[in-house]
């Protein structure tokens, strides 16, 4: 295994860092939002963590794609990383969006557009390990993810725009506004500054967490290829 | 301004958010740092029975050790050989 790369080391430095920033700024720099009170803060997060992981899914979707034409293992391995972060960010997604939701809608959960598509995108991706889980031979297990996420790719955008084409008492906070929508609010420049720079911070994030399981895929294909090399 | 309502104090339902937001990312690059650590053993471990095996087939072909089979093989020959030369 190479020793980890000076630009990675730099990234996970500059990850932590940012990440305290985001949360000075949405706990202590931008203002209390009047109706909900202090609980409108988890949105910083909420839509940080949700952000990336659609645009995971998404990537996820791409390099299925890039290795079904050129059958290189390579894009199998980054294919794994982005799904594999890109579900713990929406897991935080979801937990956070319910968490606003108890005082906001006065219910942990309801089976909204919006709220139904993204658990369904999450339960497509836990299936995808299991269907990985498996196979055991790599060309197989890596050819049927890659189909796999490629349908699965779908989800990300229709969960992206439940909220602009159905009925839905979630909020649109950016682009548009939906006058059924139940907590929405408007930002303050403070709300604003907090809200790009979570943005900000979760897409470095993802990208430092996606390297890491990017060089992990790696580490596992050498293992799998000395064990066959040792049975031999 | 009279008839406004107090912002309700949710901040419970926040510490709770940014709590798990914080204990899920931090399991997460915990399973990644101890996945990297096993696998990084099971490396160092399959690589040193790869070099003792290579090491061993190396001695193999250096000494090459008389099979029992060809040995009988060989002693039957030489028998035979010695009679018919008797003869």
């Amino acid at each position: 295994m190479q020793p980890k790369p000076l630009a990675l080391k730099i990234l996970d430095i500059a990850a932590v860092i940012v990440l305290g920033i985001s949360a000075y700024l949405a706990l202590v720099f931008a203002p209390t939002e009047l109706v909900m009170g202090d609980v409108q803060r988890v949105f910083y997060f909420h839509i940080g963590t949700a952000w990336t992981a659609l645009l995971g899914f998404i990537l996820a979707a791409v390099f299925s794609v890039i290795y079904l034409i050129i059958k290189d293992l390579k894009w199998d391995r980054l294919q794994v990383a982005a799904i594999e972060v890109s579900l713990v960010f929406f897991l935080i997604t979801i937990v956070l969006g319910s968490i606003w939701a108890r005082p906001a809608w006065n219910t942990w959960w309801t089976w909204d557009p919006r709220l139904t598509t993204a658990a369904i995108t999450e339960l497509i991706y836990i299936a995808y390990f299991m269907l990985r889980q498996g196979i055991d031979d790599p060309d197989r297990r890596a050819r049927f993810g890659a189909v796999y996420a490629l349908m699965g790719g779908i989800s990300a955008p229709i969960t992206f725009f439940a909220i602009r084409l159905f009925r839905t008492i979630h909020p649109v906070v950016i682009s548009g506004s939906n006058p059924e929508a139940e907590g929405s609010f408007s930002m303050t420049a403070d709300m604003r500054v907090a809200f790009f720079f979570a943005l900000f911070a979760f897409t470095l994030i993802f990208i430092d967490l996606f390297w890491n399981r990017i060089r992990l895929g790696s580490l596992q294909d050498k293992v799998e290829q000395l064990k066959l090399k040792v049975s031999m | 301004m009279f008839f406004q309502e107090p912002t309700p104090d949710t901040s419970g339902y926040m510490i709770a958010g940014y709590a798990i937001a914080f204990i899920v990312m931090g399991l997460y690059v915990f399973s990644l740092y101890l996945r990297s650590r096993n696998l990084r053993q099971d490396v160092t471990v399959l690589e040193e029975m790869e070099n003792s095996a290579a090491k061993v087939e190396a001695r193999s072909q250096r000494q090459p050790k008389k099979s029992p089979a060809r040995s009988a093989g060989r002693k039957s020959a030489k028998t035979v050989t010695k009679r018919l030369q008797k003869k």
